[in-house]
């Protein structure tokens, strides 16, 4: 008996010194995907612009993209990494239990995910926020115009606790029109049962964009409620989170600096020491400190483009889905997208 | 002269029926409007039809084809319908994400697939069964790929445990219970020490592999297939089995087939999927893979095997208690009597149950949708969430139901082929 007991306090000591290890320099999970030679990406099944396969069966989207940025800088390959489809029902679990390595499947950043669920969020990657559309014959401009209005939405969501908090506090009324997804809202409000639809922003310029008269339509410009999204980790492996975040942020200084994915070479003579640090031209290797190789940044620029071109391809006017930056410009360009120095 | 004015001596021909009654007025009478309420449901219903038809049949015939997005078809003709969507997905709802160079792989599979069932279904090539046998592991091989010889080795291993046995039998002992356990206990100690060895030296020898697929890229109809038919062939036996169980005189036996029939229809199918695909990471080691298509596979078999069950309990309750008496008073044993008089008896009359269950847990395949695995409904997101096509439904769901009524046609088809051939009582 005392014997077991020994053996049950030595094994749990042996856990704690393992986990004690964890934080002394470098992550076990980077070793993992090293010896695993690709990355495991958790992406959406389906997201707009997030995350979906092409007609030739290839992933694209804005989530794909930064998940091939991270491959890119940890193996100099953006091609070096698979991505699992996760619905929004096992999507957590499957972090949890490491199916993946890292979840970038548009997922808002909240108190109870970050904490409760154990996980930690790299930042955020996409400000996105509840709009409204509504058809234009109908004369409304604003959403504090929608007095009385007749409203599809999709039940048991988090935008339908905002919705009902936003006409409440606005001194409005409205009369819900229940649907199950957004398909359905699309399809109530075509039909006209509802004056208008609301649901994330994102999805609701995908959806105008692809109506039969797209100019008949109009998304409202006032967003009721704040659904940042990011790429997370689970806890306990800070060095690989901390991977995570500044192949993000990277990414966004990039953009900041001007830095593309097709003048990237051309900055070897700047005198700007942060790009030196950010692209591994300069002396200081410090992307060692992580584990990384010394252009991990460069690759990960290179394989999609800064922050603006990963946006401009999967969820601005080239894609075809027209969002403007509007708060996810960056802060010079008059919006909230700031990173820390590179140094 | 008799007082009988009239005789008629020759039968009178007999004159064709009235107009009214034969041919197509005929049909139509009897059929259609052979009372006033039947001919007022008659034309209820030739109306719905009629509003369908009016709306679907322009909407389907003048469809897109070979548009290159959802926009151009719009921009064409809003009001009719956008193939284009699966002009350019096909691929991708039979196959999912499969490799397309490997797509011939899935499809020798599926043609071989109705070799294998043929057998089976009809009686008469019965002498074929031996590819039913050997089918199981070479679709698995060429579904996931790799080395022949891991697959191989599993039947090589069977193989000689049944050797062993017939070999016993005949030479050293007539007991069926040492002979037995000894064959058994030879092939699991084969799997222990032996077949990783042999599978390397094979490997060498022959080398036989094709690339490997790994369950991610699994997806569309074959997926589907591939879990449904897994599923309907694994649960039928099993479920016999429970059925048996259930009715067994066995305390020990009964409580176990009772309380696992119980306890999984009990539970919704859904929810045995979330365990599958959820909850086992949490009680699995780290690092273990247990492939998710055959997590899927295992929970779907349990789930319906549980109802065949039941089914079969209904076929063995609607046989007379005499069946039983008799065989035993024949002489038989336990399964002699199962299998040559209960048995054949007992799922005759479950015929349209069994069917039913079947066509049940094919359809239930696209509950896998919810757990993120790429059947033809998640792809269906999936291809929505491509701008090109964002807001296409109707004509990706006319096709899946289109592909997943011809399966379960067949299905009901061969079951009614099956009863009329069963059918004793003329």
């Amino acid at each position: 008996m005392r014997k077991s007991l020994f053996m049950v306090l030595s094994s749990i000591l042996l856990i704690l010194g393992g986990q004690a290890a964890f934080s002394g320099g470098h992550s076990v999970t980077l070793d993992d995907v090293k010896a695993r030679g690709n990355l495991l990406c958790g992406v959406s099944t389906g997201a707009p612009g997030f995350a979906t396969v092409d007609d030739s069966g290839k992933d694209v989207g804005f989530d794909v993209d930064y998940c091939r940025a991270l491959a890119a800088a940890i193996f100099g390959d953006p091609m070096a990494v698979k991505f699992v489809g996760l619905t929004s029902a096992v999507r957590f679990t499957a972090l949890a239990a490491g199916e993946v390595d890292i979840l970038a499947r548009n997922t808002t950043w909240t108190y109870s995910r970050d904490t409760d669920l154990k996980q930690t969020f790299l930042g955020v990657n996409y400000y996105d926020g509840q709009g409204f559309m509504v058809k234009k014959d109908l004369g409304v401009n604003s959403t504090l115009e929608l007095d009385g209005a007749t409203v599809c939405i999709q039940v048991g969501t988090t935008t339908e606790l905002n919705l009902a908090d936003y006409f409440k506090e606005n001194g409005m009324s409205y009369e819900p029109v229940p649907t199950a997804d957004n398909a359905e809202s699309q399809q109530q409000y075509l039909a006209g049962a509802c004056d208008t639809y609301t649901t994330d922003a994102s999805a609701l310029h995908g959806t105008r964009v692809n109506l039969e008269n797209p100019d008949d339509h109009l998304v409202l410009p006032e967003i009721i409620s704040k659904e940042p999204l990011g790429p997370l980790v689970r806890h306990g492996d800070d060095n690989w989170a901390d991977i995570g975040r500044w192949v993000l942020n990277a990414l966004i200084i990039a953009e900041e600096k001007g830095i593309t994915k097709s003048n990237i070479d051309s900055w070897k003579d700047t005198k700007d020491a942060e790009i030196h640090r950010l692209l591994g031209t300069g002396d200081d290797d410090i992307l060692a400190m992580v584990g990384l190789p010394k252009n991990a940044m460069y690759n990960a620029i290179k394989a999609g483009g800064n922050y603006g071109e990963i946006f401009e391809n999967n969820l601005g006017a080239t894609s075809g889905i027209n969002i403007e930056r509007g708060v996810n410009a960056s802060w010079t360009k008059g919006g909230i997208l700031y990173s820390p120095p590179f140094r | 002269m008799s007082k009988i004015a009239f005789v008629q001596k020759n039968k009178i021909p007999p004159s064709p029926a009235p107009i009214s009654e034969v041919g197509v007025i005929g049909w139509l009478k009897q059929n259609l409007f052979s009372s006033w309420f039947n001919t007022l449901l008659t034309l209820l219903s030739i109306y719905f039809i009629f509003i369908i038809l009016k709306d679907f049949i322009p909407w389907a015939w003048g469809g897109h084809w070979d548009t290159k997005s959802l926009r151009e078809c719009l921009d064409l003709n809003p009001d009719v319908a956008c193939f284009s969507v699966l002009t350019a997905r096909w691929k991708q709802l039979l196959f999912g994400l499969y490799p397309a160079e490997e797509y011939w792989r899935p499809t020798v599979t599926f043609i071989l697939l109705i070799f294998s069932i043929i057998p089976i279904l009809f009686p008469k090539y019965f002498r074929f069964f031996w590819f039913s046998i050997i089918y199981p592991g070479l679709a698995i091989w060429l579904l996931w790929g790799g080395s022949i010889w891991s697959v191989g080795i599993v039947y090589i291993g069977f193989f000689l445990g049944v050797l062993l046995f017939i070999l016993l039998l005949r030479n050293i002992t007539k007991n069926m219970v040492i002979t037995g356990i000894s064959s058994i206990l030879f092939v699991i100690l084969f799997f222990i020490f032996f077949s990783n060895y042999l599978v390397k030296n094979l490997d060498i020898i022959i080398p036989i592999s094709l690339p490997p697929v790994e369950s991610l890229k699994m997806g569309g109809f074959t997926l589907s297939l591939i879990v449904g038919i897994t599923g309907i062939v694994a649960s039928f036996p099993i479920g016999i089995l429970l059925a048996l169980g259930r009715q067994s005189n066995l305390p020990i036996i009964k409580m176990i087939c009772v309380g696992f029939i119980e306890f999984i229809r009990g539970v919704p199918l859904i929810t045995l999927l979330f365990v599958a695909s959820v909850l086992l990471n949490y009680f699995l080691p780290p690092g273990t893979n247990f492939d998710i298509v055959l997590r899927v596979i295992i929970m779907v078999t349990l789930f319906s095997a549980a109802y065949m069950a039941e089914v079969i309990r209904g076929g063995l309750a609607g046989l007379p208690l005499g069946q039983h008496e008799a065989s035993s008073s024949l002489g038989l044993t336990y399964w002699q009597s199962q299998r040559l008089v209960i048995m054949p008896q007992a799922l005759k009359i479950s015929i349209p149950g069994i069917v039913n269950t079947f066509i049940g847990l094919f359809k239930d395949t696209t509950l896998v949708s919810i757990i993120s695995l790429r059947d033809p409904v998640g792809l269906a997101s999936t291809i929505r969430a491509d701008q090109t096509w964002n807001g296409i439904y109707w004509e990706l769901y006319v096709a899946i139901g289109l592909m997943f009524f011809v399966v379960c046609f067949g299905m009901s088809q061969y079951s009614q082929y099956l009863e009329r051939k069963l059918k004793t009582d003329k």
